[in-house]
C-alpha cells in the first residue's frame, strides 16, 4: 500500500502534551493539595490504629475496673473510662474495626449489586427495565429495618451476616442512580459508534459506560459508607448488631449519648473518630471523582 | 442489478411503530454500491437516508423495525444473519462515520484505545500491535505526530481532528464499505473541505466503496460517482452524478437544484420549495411529493409512480417527463 502522507494537510500538534493516568492524577493532587493530604493522613492513621488495635491498645477492650467507674480523661486513660471502668481509647480502637469493616463491606456489597442491577436494567430497557425497577420500588416501600431483621433472623445473626444484610438494603439507590446514568448514556453517539465497530454488550458496558458513570458512583459510594456505619449503630442498639462486650463506634456513641450530661467524653471521642473518617472519605471521594474524569484534569 | 455490488439493498422497508401510527421511514428502497465507487445519498431531514443505512447494520433504535427487504453485503443477507455473525461485519467489513465528532468519541477513553478498539474486537492481536496500527492509520488521516497523541483523551482534539480520528477508527480494519452519515455537517467550512479531501484520498488509496449521506448537493456533486435522491422514505431519483445535475428527471431534484445559489447571478435566484414534506405516518395514496410539485397532474394523486428508467442508469419515480415540460401545473 502506497502511503502518501505528504498530500494530506497535517494539523499542528496541540501544545499541551501530558495526559496523566488516573493514579498519577490522584497522587499529584494529593501531594499538591494540603487539605487532601491531611484527609488522607487522618484516614490512614485511623485505619492503621484499628488494624493494629491488639498491639497498640493500652488495655483489653473488655477489662472492667469497677472501682474507676466513669473517670474523666487522664494520663492513664487518655479518653477516660466508661461506666464499667473500661478504657475508652482501647474500645475506640477495637470499635473502629467493626465500624470501618461494616462501612466498607456494606458499601462494596451495595456497589456491586447496585451497579450490576442498575446497568442491566437501564441497558436492556423496555419490559425488563420496567420489571426490575418495580421490584426496586417494592423493596423501597418496605422499611429497610424490617428486611434486615428478617435477614438476620433467617440466617445466623453473625457480624458477617450483618455486613451483608446492610449491603443488601443499601443497593437500591445506587441501582437507580446507575440506571439513570445508563439510560442517558446508552444512546450517546459514542456508544452507537462502539456498537458499529462490533463491540459486544459486555464490552460496551464495562469499557464505555462504566468509566463514564464513575463520578456519580464514587460520590454516592462515599455517601453510603457513613450511612451504613450509622445503621449498624442503630441495629446494635436494638440488639441485632454487635453484642457486648464487643463495641463499635456506633454502640459507643449510642451508649455515651445516654449519659452525655454526666460524662460527655463518652460520646465526644467516638463521635470525633467517626466524624474524622466520614469527613476524610467525602473529601477523598470528591478528589477521586475529579481524578477519574479526564476532562477535569488541568495539569 | 449487477452481481458484483458490494452492497445491494432490495425492497427495504423500515417502519417506526409509534403511538401516533406507523411511520414509514424507509419505504421500499433499493440501492446498490459497487466496489470502489462513491454513492451520494441526498435528501432533507426525515427523508430516511440515515435510517436506510442504520438498517443495513441493524442498528435502528426501537420503536423502529425493518419489516421486509434484503440487504446483500458481499454475498450474504445481513437481515437474515445471526447477530453474532453480524458483529463480525460491523466495523470490520463496514465502517461508519457519524455526523457529530464532538459526541462520537468516548470522553473517558484514550484516542489510541478508541481507534484500536475495532481491531481488538475483531482480530487476535496484542494491544501494542493494535496501537501500532492505530498510529499508522491516524497518520494517514492527517493527525501529525500520532504516536505521541495516542495517550490523549478526546477533549484535547478539535472538531476536525476528532472527525479524522473517527474516520481512522472506521478505516483501521480495512472495510470494503465506508458509510459516512453527514460527516461534515457539524464542521466549519474550511475543515469540511479538508475532511472531504481526506475522503477523496481514502477512495484512491484504499479503494473503499463509500456511501456519503448528506443534505448538501454541492458535496454530492464534488464527491459522488452516483447519486440517489430520497424523499419521504423513498428513492425518487437515481443516476450518475453528472446526469443528475445536468438532466434532473424528478421535480424534487429539479427543485433542490434550484435552491442552490448560483455564483454570478445578479437576481436572488434561490427558490425555496414551497410546503412541507408529508407526515410519514399518513402518506398519501399517490405521489408523496404531490403537494409541492410544479408538474403535478391528476394521475399523481391516484397512483404513486414507480422508478421509471429515463436512460441508461438513470431512474426517477415520476409520471411526468419534466424535460419535455409535459403538463406543468401553473399556479
Amino acid at each position: 500500500m502506497k502511503i502518501r502522507v505528504a498530500s494530506i494537510p497535517q494539523l499542528a500538534p496541540d501544545p499541551v502534551i501530558s495526559s496523566l493516568s488516573p493514579r498519577a492524577v490522584v497522587w499529584s493532587r494529593l501531594s499538591r493539595d494540603p487539605w487532601m493530604m491531611t484527609c488522607a493522613i487522618a484516614l490512614g492513621a485511623v485505619l492503621l490504629s484499628t488494624i493494629l488495635a491488639p498491639w497498640i491498645a493500652p488495655y483489653p477492650y473488655d477489662q472492667i475496673e469497677l472501682r474507676l467507674g466513669a473517670s474523666a480523661p487522664s494520663w492513664n486513660h487518655w479518653m477516660g473510662t466508661d461506666t464499667l471502668g473500661r478504657d475508652l481509647l482501647s474500645r475506640c480502637f477495637y470499635g473502629g474495626q467493626i465500624s470501618i469493616a461494616v462501612g466498607v463491606v456494606g458499601t462494596l456489597v451495595s456497589l456491586v449489586i447496585g451497579v450490576l442491577y442498575g446497568s442491566i436494567s437501564g441497558y436492556r430497557g423496555g419490559r425488563t427495565d420496567e420489571l426490575m425497577m418495580r421490584f426496586v420500588d417494592l423493596l423501597y416501600s418496605l422499611p429497610y429495618l424490617f428486611l434486615v431483621i428478617i435477614l438476620l433472623v433467617f440466617f445466623s445473626s453473625s457480624i458477617l451476616m450483618l455486613f451483608v444484610a446492610l449491603g443488601l438494603v443499601q443497593w437500591l439507590t445506587m441501582a437507580r442512580i446507575v440506571r439513570g446514568q445508563v439510560l442517558s448514556l446508552k444512546n450517546a453517539e459514542f456508544i452507537q459508534a462502539a456498537r458499529v465497530s462490533g463491540t459486544n454488550d459486555i464490552g460496551i458496558l464495562f469499557r464505555h459506560l462504566l468509566p463514564n458513570m464513575a463520578g456519580p458512583i464514587v460520590v454516592y459510594a462515599t455517601l453510603t459508607v457513613p450511612s451504613v456505619i450509622l445503621q449498624e449503630a442503630f441495629l446494635s442498639f436494638l440488639g441485632l448488631g454487635v453484642q457486648p462486650p464487643r463495641s463499635s463506634w456506633g454502640t459507643l456513641i449510642s451508649d455515651g449519648a445516654g449519659v452525655m450530661g454526666l460524662f460527655p467524653w463518652l460520646v465526644f471521642f467516638p463521635a470525633i473518630a467517626l466524624a474524622v473518617v466520614l469527613f476524610a472519605l467525602n473529601f477523598l471521594g470528591d478528589g477521586l471523582r475529579d481524578a477519574l474524569d479526564p476532562r477535569q484534569r488541568h495539569d | 442489478m449487477s452481481v458484483d455490488a458490494v452492497l445491494s439493498i432490495q425492497g427495504l422497508k423500515t417502519y417506526f411503530f409509534t403511538r401516533s401510527g406507523i411511520a414509514r421511514a424507509v419505504d421500499d428502497v433499493s440501492l446498490e454500491v459497487r466496489p470502489g465507487e462513491t454513492l451520494g445519498i441526498v435528501g432533507e431531514s426525515g427523508s430516511g437516508k440515515s435510517v436506510t443505512f442504520l438498517s443495513v447494520l441493524r442498528l435502528v433504535p426501537p420503536p423502529g423495525k425493518t419489516v421486509s427487504g434484503e440487504i446483500i453485503f458481499e454475498g450474504q443477507d445481513l437481515l437474515q444473519m445471526p447477530l453474532q455473525k453480524l458483529r463480525n461485519i460491523r466495523g470490520k467489513r463496514i465502517g461508519i462515520v457519524f455526523q457529530d465528532p464532538m459526541t462520537s468519541l468516548n470522553p473517558f477513553l484514550r484516542i489510541g484505545d478508541q481507534v484500536a478498539e475495532t481491531l481488538l474486537v475483531h482480530e487476535k492481536i496484542s494491544r501494542n500491535k493494535a496501537l501500532d496500527r492505530a498510529v499508522g492509520i491516524l497518520e494517514k488521516v492527517g493527525i501529525s505526530d500520532a504516536a505521541s497523541r495516542l495517550e490523549d483523551y478526546p477533549h484535547r482534539f478539535s472538531g476536525g481532528m476528532r472527525q479524522r480520528v473517527m474516520i481512522a477508527s472506521a478505516l483501521i480494519a480495512n472495510p470494503s464499505l465506508l458509510i459516512a452519515d453527514e460527516p461534515t455537517t457539524a464542521l466549519d467550512v474550511t475543515i469540511q473541505a479538508q475532511v472531504l479531501d481526506l475522503f477523496t484520498h481514502i477512495k484512491s488509496e484504499f479503494s473503499t466503496a463509500i456511501v456519503l449521506i448528506t443534505h448538501n448537493l454541492g458535496i454530492v456533486a464534488g464527491m459522488a460517482d452516483h447519486a440517489a435522491v430520497m424523499y419521504s422514505g423513498r428513492v425518487v431519483e437515481y443516476a450518475k452524478t453528472t446526469d443528475l445535475f445536468a438532466h434532473p428527471r424528478h421535480p424534487y431534484t429539479l427543485a433542490l437544484l434550484k435552491t442552490l445559489p448560483r455564483p454570478g447571478d445578479m437576481q436572488p435566484s434561490v427558490q425555496p420549495i414551497p410546503g412541507m414534506p408529508p407526515d410519514l405516518t399518513c402518506l398519501p395514496r399517490g405521489c408523496s411529493f404531490f403537494d409541492r410539485c410544479a408538474f403535478r397532474m391528476d394521475r399523481c394523486l391516484e397512483e404513486s409512480p414507480p422508478l421509471i428508467s429515463f436512460g441508461p442508469g438513470h431512474q426517477a419515480s415520476c409520471w411526468v417527463d419534466i424535460e419535455k415540460g409535459q403538463n406543468p401545473v401553473s399556479e
